[in-house]
């Protein structure tokens, strides 16, 4: 038998049947839902009068409309509150597994998946998110729909699909002081395009990427969607393993000798082919920010603004004009001299307990800088929030002069109360810097949460490698 | 679902790379609970002046006439001309349904986000991939001419210009088969009943943990 990529044996382990040209069903073994992408898809499940196929194969959280403070007081949003609660009706209509708002497991859905064990490897892992390619991190299959895959997949526990491409990324050597997944990520995303794996399921590979931990994978496949790519995914071994262990919808006795024998099956062979090999040296990657209005729109942080007149053509170069015009930047500014406004550190990217820690641990002992409008820390989860407050981060972070908030996915998309004003800068730990995209006319910087922690304390972006 | 054929329609060009779906349909409209209704805040922070909330009467809105949607010469396109990764970020359905509502039923760019690519022909609309060079003719052509339209057939997959100029191009046979006759696929999926279970009977088998 010829040797198998990931993508292909997690792949072939789904096919249901395929076509001649390509298209197949393939079966998926786990369904996340929020509040803002399922209410449709309810409804047509409805209209038609159909029943979910296996309901115990979906777990709901809302997340994305939740206020991340004074949750006692609920939602005030009339329209988003209707969002909220229609989750919890059709969840106790259909019979799903919710984690309600005041839930301490609630959370954001690609930070519950992984923590509840209900995200496991060999799985397929969908939800109407773009950013489920998360999961990956755990050699699954995993990648965001649209609400009518999502009224597909409740109704036929099958989503029609055609096989992707598959690209290698290799990052090998050994990260600086300082660096963190997210830096790889984006110093990816800078180097093959935001458009740069559309069409392929990326694979992340290399020394540098088994020497990170479960959150730092779950980062780095986070924003394998920013590169373009559905999926991206990390071989499982033994983090992957240690990691599942334990959690509340791991296999456990039998069942999880059998599972945990499986999962070491699951990596590449020796010799697989991929249709695209990205090589990447992790002791050449400095700490990442992003001066424009797409995530490829990034440079090291001792770089500058980059100037259009050195675009590679004329549609980039109106980017660049447009992108420095909506950020409010000259061309060649030094990084390290843009002043910011807001920070926000938390989202499915950077949202886990490692995240809380390495801000905590940049904020010990120092202050928000005078300059900065509001510091805000955002745990991804009440657990993580739980175990970050045992840790004593929430102290450091509080006294610091950070807001310590309920979990959510918050300012990173900014559909409940933690926005943006036009014209402010935000230094922020998660995933997009479109236009708009934590408020109108917002300027979003994105970086790592050390990086995030350090600008806050300096009030403008500095260096965490020296 | 909407039946797609043929098309007779105005073209709009939106000249800009990597055109998310956070600014087709922003983030707080995403709050309404129906598939209906999102057209009049397609492309809101280009398209208004002001900050736009579900629930406004955007009808008395201040328009941002620098916007293409906004000029007189596209009102009634049917036809979105874009550039390359057009739908990129946020999987958001919404994002189809607000350029369906508006009452776009074709898109041509070179290149498209996978998830919004699929996404579109859920609902009626025709995402077509042209060459980067074609796509940049037919900028410049509509760009000369007021009132540019171009006909569009599924069933040949033909674009066709004003002066004969014709561009063939690639489709999926499957969603072909789907736009052409409207067809819902969880029907479609459903039809593979027998084969599901089967799967899923050996699936368990092998994977008992997945079903515990």
């Amino acid at each position: 038998m010829s040797a198998k990529t990931l993508y292909d044996k997690l792949w072939d382990s789904h096919v249901v049947r395929q076509d001649a040209d390509g298209t197949a069903l393939i079966y998926i073994d786990r369904q996340l839902v929020h509040e803002v992408t399922s209410p449709q898809a309810f409804e047509g499940l409805k209209l038609a009068q159909r029943k979910p196929w296996r309901v115990a194969s979906m777990l709901a959280v809302p997340d994305h409309n939740v206020p991340t403070a004074n949750r006692a007081a609920g939602i005030t949003d009339p329209i988003a509150r209707l969002q909220v609660e229609t989750l919890d009706a059709n969840c106790a209509e259909f019979g799903l597994t919710e984690f309600k708002m005041n839930d301490i497991r609630q959370g954001i859905v690609h930070v519950i998946g992984p923590e509840q064990g209900a995200t496991l490897p060999g799985m397929t892992v969908v939800c109407g998110d773009s950013h489920t390619s998360t999961h990956g991190a755990f050699a699954a299959l995993a990648h965001g729909i649209g609400t009518s895959e999502v009224e597909h997949v409740m109704a036929t526990q099958c989503l029609v699909a055609k096989k992707s491409k598959a690209m290698q990324v290799k990052v090998e050597g050994v990260l600086g002081k300082g660096v963190t997944a997210k830096d790889i990520a984006l110093a990816v995303i800078g180097k093959i395009g935001t458009a740069g794996g559309t069409g392929f399921a990326i694979e992340f590979a290399g020394s540098a990427i088994r020497a990170l931990s479960m959150e730092g994978r779950m980062t780095l496949c986070n924003m394998a969607i920013e590169a373009g790519a559905r999926a991206g995914m990390v071989a499982a071994d033994e983090t992957t393993i240690a990691y599942c262990q334990g959690r509340p919808f791991s296999p456990q006795g039998e069942n999880w000798e059998k599972a945990e024998a499986y999962w070491r099956t699951l990596h590449s062979d020796e010799g697989a082919k991929f249709d695209a090999l990205v090589e990447v040296d992790a002791a050449q990657i400095k700490p990442q920010v992003t001066w424009g209005t797409s995530p490829e729109m990034v440079v090291a942080v001792d770089g500058r603004v980059p100037d259009p007149a050195s675009a590679p053509d004329a549609v980039k170069r109106a980017d660049w004009e447009r992108a420095l015009a909506y950020m409010g930047l000259q061309a060649n500014t030094p990084i390290n001299e843009i002043q910011i406004d807001k920070v926000f550190i938390g989202s499915c990217t950077n949202g886990r307990i490692e995240d809380m820690r390495a801000a905590a641990a940049v904020a010990k002992g120092k202050k928000v800088a005078a300059n900065v409008k509001l510091a805000m820390v955002v745990p991804g989860s009440g657990l993580v929030k739980a175990q970050a407050e045992q840790e004593g981060l929430d102290k450091i972070l509080i006294a610091a002069g950070f807001e310590w908030r309920d979990p959510g996915c918050s300012m990173c998309l900014a559909m409940n109360d933690d926005r943006l004003s036009p014209g402010e800068r935000c230094a922020a730990t998660s995933n997009r810097n479109f236009e708009g995209r934590q408020g109108q006319g917002g300027r979003t910087h994105l970086v790592s949460p050390e990086m995030a922690a350090a600008a806050a304390i300096a009030g403008h972006f500095v260096d965490v490698s020296n | 679902m909407r039946k797609f054929t043929l098309l007779d329609g105005l073209v709009m060009p939106l000249d800009r790379a990597n055109v998310d779906t956070d600014a087709i349909i922003p983030k707080q409209f995403l709050k309404s609970i129906k598939r209906s209704g999102f057209g009049p805040n397609a492309f809101d922070e280009w398209r208004y002046l002001d900050h736009g909330e579900p629930g406004m009467d955007n009808s008395t809105r201040p328009l941002n006439k620098d916007f293409v949607l906004n000029q007189p010469r596209y009102q009634g396109a049917q036809v979105l001309l874009a550039r390359e990764n057009f739908g990129c970020g946020s999987s958001r359905e919404h994002a189809p349904w607000a350029l369906e509502d508006y009452g776009f039923r074709v898109i041509i760019a070179p290149s498209y986000a996978d998830i919004f690519f699929n996404n579109c022909f859920k609902n009626g609309l025709l995402p077509i991939r042209l060459d980067a060079e074609k796509v940049d003719a037919l900028f410049k052509a509509v760009e000369a001419n007021v009132g540019f339209k171009l006909k569009v057939d599924l069933e040949q997959q033909t674009i066709t210009a004003p002066d004969g100029t014709s561009y063939k191009f690639e489709v999926d046979a499957f969603r072909k088969h789907c736009l052409l006759n409207g067809l819902d696929d969880i029907g479609l999926t459903l039809q593979h009943v027998d084969e599901i279970k089967a799967f899923e009977a050996k699936h368990r088998a092998a994977q008992p943990w997945l079903f515990a």
